[in-house]
């Protein structure tokens, strides 16, 4: 039967399991809409800007480790987008974004509300396809879902001109796909395997380094063996939180320019660095030249651009994490291989030394609020099992160093574009994903206001997301960095006016709260997650100038730390 | 150190700024890129030449490789190839310099396209450091105008670099 481009539009998407389309209509998308509107398997999503639907579709894929999908129309719509893409590019998460575009015989003329989407998100995309003809249509989405969701996954935008949307032709769904010139490597190569067990079994002083690429490859149950098995320490970078359990002994907690003492300087004076899904970022190396310098690496990952990019590696394996790591306890049972505990005493000895550090370590002083507290009572009191999306600054850091992750996909933040505003919106995403679970947002009174209109999309949708908004009155890691770095002048960093929070949540129609004393944090965090139905904003006035610690200064070495 | 790889790309418009906006956004440099259509009509085919020490020319490959547009590469500079570039030049002539330049013509099996009173046209090709002795050495003539199109390379091996 022939279908409108717009009907294949849907008809794809159905055959992909998508369940739900974030996005904002516009000119370029009306026939896409209109086939939105006359069908109820795929749920669409109003956010109140192309942005939070963007991040909505990241904080979905998050969660649920399935491809988030939005649909935006041109010019505005798809410049508007871009900042959600090229988080996802920078954090790997799949997305499939739909852009409407002009008609085809108005590309190039500056037609109204047109952009060059396609030039515009090409360094931010894994991949981008303009559609030219319809009949290409079902075929370059199937391509999209393969595209952004093997091999490293990434964002792949489709770009739809609005004539296309409306041509007719026969619909047929690849039922898989080839493309020559794309094969994601998955299993690693076997030589390396046995080199990286050689490794592991002659190593004193190893640790492993882990990142978001367990997640996202679902090598949580693999990684957990592994590290119980060898019984070595285990650091998680902040993308890759909760894929090993941080309540367990053998974890170090995060690395890093805020990670913990104990997890930067065993990295430092390690002998072995086991790096799974970890990409070895300026955030996590510090001083490149001071990195690790007595340790021989292991580094396994899906992206054979990431080996040896910032550090040389001496085991490369190329290959999904999953495999890659279920190879590796295949090859140490074929060996009968043991690791004895008395081979890294000494080395336990030394990391428990530091852990006496206690870096975490804060005073309740008094009235006032502190952050961490209110991140552990967040834990306590969701029993560490919600979904905690965050914004960037001090309260992402806080709530990396005190949610204590246990499981993979519960952290949902930005990561590599650090982007200001993805906390609310994201969190939409996995609470649609998981109607049933807690889901609360981390956030700062800067960072709120950048996405804030979503809490509309929230009301509509009766999202009960739980935000924990750590209201310092300040941009609190600019602030930290200007008194560490530039004197104490604080440029920019405070806002002179504030909206009232409580005000401004009822106003949107949910339930506001202020607290201001400590003493009254336990009882407010119990009203609040025992309103299971709405969505409760806790503007937490916590103490402006705390810092996050432990922190090594940019340029610094991991074994140059600032402690408190 | 100089490098030159060859790429075969899907033939599509927009490959070629995939490749090129690779290299502004990455900081690498180019110093010549020339890409055209092949046997294979899906396929074009680049010679992209670059400079930049082990570990930059590690990260270019990978950093194509992973490009979806890219369909194969291969280093040449470390197998045996050949690498060739043509150059038109215009060059500014009197009674004086015009035997010259014919001469120089000759030496370097270049050719005189196009003559008027006052100027030739010349093809030359060859590798880049022929082409560039027989520019120098045409003075003292004057060359007014030059385009050359980028290194093309193609190893010697019997075995052919294919999309497939």
């Amino acid at each position: 039967m022939e279908l409108t481009g717009a009907q294949i539009f849907i008809e794809s998407l159905k055959k992909e399991g998508v369940t739900h389309l974030f996005g904002y209509p516009g000119g370029a998308v009306l026939y896409i809409y209109d086939a939105i509107y006359q069908q109820d398997d795929v749920q669409h999503v109003l956010t109140r800007h192309e942005q939070g639907a963007v991040h909505a579709a990241e904080g979905y894929a998050k969660a649920n480790n399935k491809p988030g999908v939005a649909i935006v129309t041109s010019g505005p719509g798809a410049t508007n987008a871009v900042t959600g893409i090229a988080d996802a590019y920078m954090d790997s998460i799949p997305l499939v974004v739909f852009t409407g575009q002009v008609p085809k015989e108005l590309i190039g003329n500056d037609a109204f509300q047109e952009v060059d989407t396609v030039g515009i998100t090409r360094p931010c995309t894994k991949h981008n396809f303009l559609v030219e003809d319809v009949k290409d249509l079902a075929n370059t989405i199937k391509k999209a879902f393969y595209i952004a969701t093997t091999g490293r996954p990434g964002p792949v935008v489709v770009d739809i001109p609005k004539d296309v949307s409306n041509e007719k032709t026969e619909f047929v769904y690849p039922e898989k796909v080839e493309m020559r010139s794309y094969k994601p490597s998955i299993k690693g190569n076997p030589r390396q395997i046995k080199a990286a067990v050689d490794a592991l079994l002659a190593a004193r002083k190893p640790i492993f380094y882990t990142g978001g690429g367990v997640i996202l490859g679902q090598g949580s149950d693999e990684l957990t063996e592994l590290v119980r098995k060898t019984g070595f320490p285990i650091t998680q970078t902040l993308m890759g939180l909760g894929a090993f359990p941080m309540s367990d002994p053998q974890s170090l907690a995060m690395l890093g320019m805020h990670g913990t003492y104990e997890a930067n300087m065993a990295m430092h004076k390690s002998d072995l660095v086991i790096a799974i899904g970890s990409r070895f970022d300026d955030r996590v190396t510090g001083n490149i030249d001071k990195f690790c310098p007595d340790a021989k690496i292991i580094h396994v990952d899906i992206d054979p651009s990431s080996i040896s990019k910032n550090v040389k590696v001496d085991v490369p394996i190329v290959g999904q994490v999953k495999p890659v790591l279920a190879a590796i306890l295949a090859e140490l049972d074929q060996r009968d291989a043991t690791f004895p505990a008395e081979n890294i005493e000494n080395w336990w000895k030394q990391i428990n030394e530091w852990r006496k550090t206690d870096c975490l370590n804060f005073d309740n002083p008094g009235d006032v609020i502190k952050p961490q507290y209110v991140l552990q009572q967040l834990h306590k009191i969701t029993s560490g099992d919600a979904y905690v999306t965050s914004d960037v600054g001090q309260h992402q850091m806080w709530a990396a160093q005190y949610y204590n992750f246990d499981k993979p996909n519960r952290w949902i933040n930005s990561g590599g574009l650090g982007t200001m505003g993805f906390g609310l919106p994201a969190a939409m995403g996995a609470q649609l994903a998981y109607p049933d679970s807690t889901v609360a947002c981390v956030t700062g009174e800067a960072s709120i206001q950048m996405c804030i209109q979503e809490l509309a999309t929230c009301k509509q949708y009766k999202l009960p997301i739980k935000v924990v908004l750590l209201n310092n009155g300040f941009m609190g890691m600019v602030r930290q960095w200007q008194e560490f770095f530039y004197e104490g002048r604080y440029s920019m960093s405070y806002f002179d006016s504030l909206p009232d929070f409580v005000m401004l949540a009822e106003s949107f129609g949910h339930v506001g709260m202020m607290i201001d004393k400590h003493a009254d944090v336990d009882a407010a965090m119990k009203e609040a997650f025992d309103r299971k139905d709405d969505l409760v904003f806790m503007d937490f006035r916590t103490d402006p100038e705390e810092n996050v610690y432990p922190m090594i200064p940019a340029g610094g070495g991991q074994s140059e730390m600032i402690l408190v | 150190m100089r490098h030159v790889i060859s790429i075969l790309l899907e033939n599509e418009s927009g490959a070629l700024s995939r490749v090129a906006g690779l290299f502004s956004a990455r900081a690498y440099n180019i110093e010549s890129l020339s890409v055209a259509p092949t046997v294979d009509p899906t396929v074009s085919r680049m010679t992209l030449v670059t400079r930049g020490d082990d570990h930059i020319i590690e990260q270019i490959i990978k950093q194509l490789n992973k490009l979806v547009s890219v369909v194969k590469l291969q280093e040449l500079t470390p197998v045996d190839h050949i690498e060739r570039e043509m150059v038109l030049i215009k060059a500014e002539v009197n009674d004086k310099t015009r035997d010259h330049v014919r001469m120089m013509t000759d030496i370097f099996k270049a050719s005189i396209l196009s003559v008027s009173p006052s100027h030739f046209v010349i093809e030359m090709t060859g590798e880049r450091r022929k082409s560039q002795e027989f520019i120098d050495a045409l003075a003292p003539a004057v060359v007014v105008e030059i385009v050359r199109s980028g290194s093309q390379g193609m190893s010697l091996s019997d075995k052919p670099l294919r999309s497939n």
